[in-house]
């Protein structure tokens, strides 16, 4: 098993060239993380302050309408607003007001800013204050921005969980923090595993509860679980915690290499750490080789989707033998990244931001054997004949992990088998 | 600033890029920030779309706010010309464009491309979706007729369908039923449009002799601007039902200056003679909570009460638009409008009327799964289930028949309702669970309120009471405890179940 060793100057595409791209751009807005945030935090609400465009979107990106009455909603900004007939702020308060009513039982209120809200400077960090004061401290508000104009996709979890950091109750005492939405299948596997290397104080963050988010102080060490998290993991520095330089926990050797990572900075003997991480790690690398028979020599392109594309390329290329075209991600964080791109072949075609019509010509070129792109291009490029996964599902679904390995290989798989099966 | 958590009706640009994604030759631009691009996905998803909607955004960001946002659109639309070559160009903002004021309008103008070029002005705050599909189809034809009409002397009689967009329910499939009836009538369809139509075609529709309005939604205000401009006609009926495809036929008739007796005797629905059949007797009075667009809500609610006999039990609209016409059918059956497009609302609605039948949209399907109610859906907004890859007009005597059985296979069969009459205990037949065609499983019944002053129910009664069949077991249970509370009774018996039924019979199932 790789382990972790200090890299090498120009090792694998950490000097490689990246092409920067500005123009239409086809990806979610920040909003979107309110799907599956208020499935994690679960006395949680999220209140969009915005318009109807919002609204719609959030009911578009949860794909169904399946909650009959969800924790999120939208307080829709109208005319009047506008005009300033009414004033935003006394409305904000009153629609705050109907809904601590309705849900008496929400222990946490995000209002979540929106382009509209943005542009027209509604400064909801103070409405928070204020709200905090008439609702507090039973309800603690909070505030952030999920705006198109501010965040891409799963950077709106970031400034989520970028606005709960302040809030962390303060402790110097010695502590791991897992930092970023897990399945709470994954956090369980997680903290057996972080028991077993002897890592005793382990919180995540965000937790499933208001009132049992994790503190953080000097003698806090945290690491990501997520890539998007820039924003967080400042404001978790600024509070005297440290960064656990890893790669993501994607695949055998990235899952392998974070919990190394962690448990060498506790102090555990190299030798500890691979006699606990040596049955999940050989159990998922065989999992892995049914998938790796369909992968291995299949050319994949990313499109920007949700930062995870260089993480998941790395795991895809290394250990399922995949053949790498264009890797899109939105943003590239070099320094979060900087264990990953060491990772990746040499020379890897790295584009950073989008000109959606650009990228697809250059994929018609490269004609890739699959594609990872929106539900807005997916089955148009299906109809080309390409074959398409769709990305929303790398962030809906268990894949970090020993035991998750193998099923997020099979979401890249079943697109492949999937077209051979058919012959219609 | 209004509450929502979820919305029947998108903001007016997704109604403007139906239009445009069901047109070819059409290219919509719009400036609008980064993630507004979600729509396309309620094409290329929902609708199952091969292709892209014909739309670039500009996607600005924050750090292109304090630049230069209107030459970001000015290049956005120039390269989606040079790409596309459209035959036509529509453009617009999104809610928050709109605020940053660029005039997508006159920028656009101001490149002097060599097609019509249609700036649209869909106020993002006070407006919606139907409106803006409405808005963009009246504007793009008005840009692409010439103002003055071609001689049609001598040419056959013809007619255009207006309406159907990309997205609308059943649509696809309504134009072809159609299609089909008038060309048996012997009329020409002269255009169809927006569905499928380019601006070519558009710039064709006054040669048609008259117009239909297939859904007024989206085609009223053009046709109406269509009969000043040229003196075309319209028929406003859309042929959903029996009565309805009729009524239609003979206004098609009347404007075609055509004898339609023949075809009329020719053709009809099955559903004439289902209704008839004795297994539909069980449908007699049946109670039908109908919410949806306005076109699909006021036309079942007449499908429902003169062609399947069931009682309309509640009739409304999230579209303030027409609320006036269902205000007016809502007044035939003697039931309160509801007009709201607030789905909470509608779920209080539905829960106070407590229907065997919900017809509504996608959302009311939820909440009659909630409920435990059975539901059909007959009304956007859509789901991908919506687009069934099967032959399923709602529209002419085939899409009668599609609805006969729409609204009786989410019922329990006639025979099946008797079996559970005379063998009450079946222990199979448990009121506690879903019945099969519901996917089975146990009910989330809504909890009956229990009030301080109501009177309780004695051993003996209430085990009578689980020997009536579930689906009627509510109302059994409803009707006894209004008895006993207008009679001042404190305990229920046995008689008074009985008392009670007799009181009420006669009343509607």
């Amino acid at each position: 098993m790789n382990q972790i060793t200090p890299i090498a100057e120009a090792a694998g595409c950490t000097q490689s060239p990246v092409l920067r791209e500005r123009g239409q751009r086809e990806v979610f807005c920040g909003l979107t993380g309110i799907v599956w945030l208020h499935r994690r935090i679960q006395d949680a609400f999220f209140l969009v302050v915005g318009s109807r465009t919002c609204a719609h979107l959030l009911q578009s990106a949860a794909g169904v309408m399946i909650f009959a009455e969800p924790r999120f909603a939208t307080a829709i900004i109208d005319e009047r607003d506008l005009a300033g007939i009414s004033d935003a702020n006394d409305e904000l308060d009153r629609v705050v007001g109907r809904l601590v009513s309705r849900r008496p039982d929400i222990k946490m209120l995000f209002l979540v800013g929106s382009c509209p809200s943005e542009v027209i400077k509604l400064d909801l960090s103070r409405a928070a204050i204020r709200l905090n004061k008439s609702l507090g401290p039973d309800l603690r508000v909070l505030s952030y921005s999920g705006s198109g104009i501010e965040t891409t996709f799963t950077e709106g979890e970031d400034a989520c969980l970028a606005a709960l950091v302040p809030e962390l109750p303060a402790s110097d005492a010695a502590r791991l923090m897992i930092v970023g939405t897990l399945a709470e299948i994954v956090e369980d596997q997680f903290t057996r595993l972080f028991t077993e290397l002897g890592i005793k104080n382990v919180g995540f963050l965000p937790a499933r509860q208001a009132a049992m988010m994790p503190s953080v102080g000097r003698g806090t060490k945290f690491l990501l679980a997520q890539p998007f998290l820039a924003g967080t993991a400042l404001g978790l520095e600024r509070r005297g915690a440290s960064r656990i330089a890893a790669p993501f926990p994607l695949g055998v050797e990235g899952t392998t290499a974070w919990f190394t990572a962690a448990a060498r900075s506790f102090g555990i003997a190299d030798a500890h750490i691979a006699a606990v991480l040596k049955a999940p790690a050989e159990r998922a690398q065989h999992a892995l080789a049914r998938q790796r028979a369909t992968l291995a020599g299949n050319k994949i392109m990313f499109f920007p989707d949700s930062q995870l594309e260089i993480p998941l390329a790395r795991f895809l290329s290394r250990e399922l033998g995949m053949v790498l075209a264009e890797i899109g991600t939105p943003f590239l964080h070099r320094e979060h990244m900087a264990e990953e791109l060491a990772l990746l072949p040499g020379g890897t075609f790295l584009s950073e931001g989008q000109d959606v019509e650009k990228q697809l010509d250059r994929c018609r070129a490269a004609a890739p054997d699959l594609v990872v792109c929106g539900m807005g291009l997916a089955n148009p490029l299906e109809a080309e004949g390409f074959t398409t996964k769709w990305s929303i599902e790398l962030v809906f679904t268990p894949v970090q992990g020993f035991e998750q390995a193998a099923d997020l290989a099979e979401l890249f798989a079943r697109p492949l088998r999937r077209r051979a099966m058919l012959r219609v | 600033m209004q509450l929502a958590l979820w919305t029947y009706e998108g903001p007016p640009h997704i109604g403007a890029m139906r239009i445009a994604t069901a047109m070819t030759g059409v290219h919509y631009v719009i400036h609008a920030p980064q993630g507004d691009t979600y729509a396309d996905l309620l094409f290329t998803m929902i609708e199952r779309r091969d292709a892209r909607p014909p739309v670039t955004y500009t996607t600005f960001q924050a750090r292109d706010l304090g630049g230069d946002t209107a030459t970001l659109f000015k290049t956005a639309v120039a390269e989606a010309y040079a790409r596309f070559q459209p035959q036509a160009m529509l453009v617009g903002a999104s809610c928050t464009a709109e605020l940053i004021q660029d005039d997508p309008g006159g920028l656009a103008l101001a490149l002097g491309l060599p097609i019509p070029v249609v700036p649209l002005e869909l106020p993002a705050y006070q407006r919606k979706e139907t409106y803006g599909a409405s808005e963009t189809f009246y504007r793009l034809v008005r840009a692409c007729v010439s103002s003055t009409p071609t001689a049609t002397t001598g040419a056959p009689v013809s007619c255009n369908i207006l309406g159907p967009t990309a997205l609308g329910f059943r649509h696809r499939d309504d134009v072809t039923e159609v299609t089909r009836l008038l060309e048996g009538l012997g009329v020409a369809v002269n255009v169809v449009a927006p569905l499928g139509a380019s601006p070519a075609d558009l710039a064709r529709i006054p040669e048609a002799t008259f117009n239909i309005v297939l859904y007024p939604e989206t085609a009223l205000t053009t046709a109406m601007w269509l009969e000043r401009q040229f003196g075309q006609k319209f028929v406003n009926i859309p042929p959903i039902g029996v009565g309805a495809t009729r009524d239609f036929i003979k206004a098609v008739a009347a404007l075609a200056g055509i004898d339609a007796t023949e075809y009329m005797t020719r053709h009809t629905s099955r559903l004439v003679w289902y209704s008839r059949s004795i297994d539909s007797t069980y449908l007699t009075a049946k109670r039908v909570f109908i919410f949806g667009d306005a076109t699909h809500a006021i036309a079942l609610a007449r499908v429902a009460s003169e062609e399947l006999g069931y009682e309309v039990v509640g009739l409304g609209t999230y579209a303030r638009e027409f609320a006036r016409e269902v205000r007016a059918a809502a007044a035939l059956y003697n039931v309160e409008p509801l007009i709201s497009d607030d789905y909470l609302d509608v779920e209080a609605a539905i829960k106070a009327a407590s229907p065997a039948l919900v017809l509504g949209t996608q959302m009311e399907r939820h909440i009659a799964k909630r409920l435990g109610i059975p539901c059909a859906v007959i009304s956007a907004p859509v789901h991908v289930q919506d687009f069934p890859a099967r032959y399923s007009p709602v529209m002419g005597f085939e899409g009668a028949n599609v609805l006969f059985d729409t609204l009786t296979h989410p019922l329990m069969m006639g025979l099946e309702e008797h079996l559970l009459g005379m063998f009450r205990e079946d222990f199979e037949f448990s009121g506690d669970t879903a019945p099969s065609h519901l996917g089975g499983g146990t009910i989330v019944a809504p909890q009956a309120e229990i009030k301080a002053d109501a009177a309780t129910w004695d051993i003996e009664a209430e085990r009578e009471l689980r020997k009536i069949p579930f689906f009627v077991r509510g109302k059994a249970r409803r009707n006894t405890e209004t008895y006993a509370a207008q009679q001042n009774l404190r305990v229920i018996k046995i008689e008074t179940l009985y008392d009670a039924k007799a009181y009420f019979s006669g009343d509607a199932a």
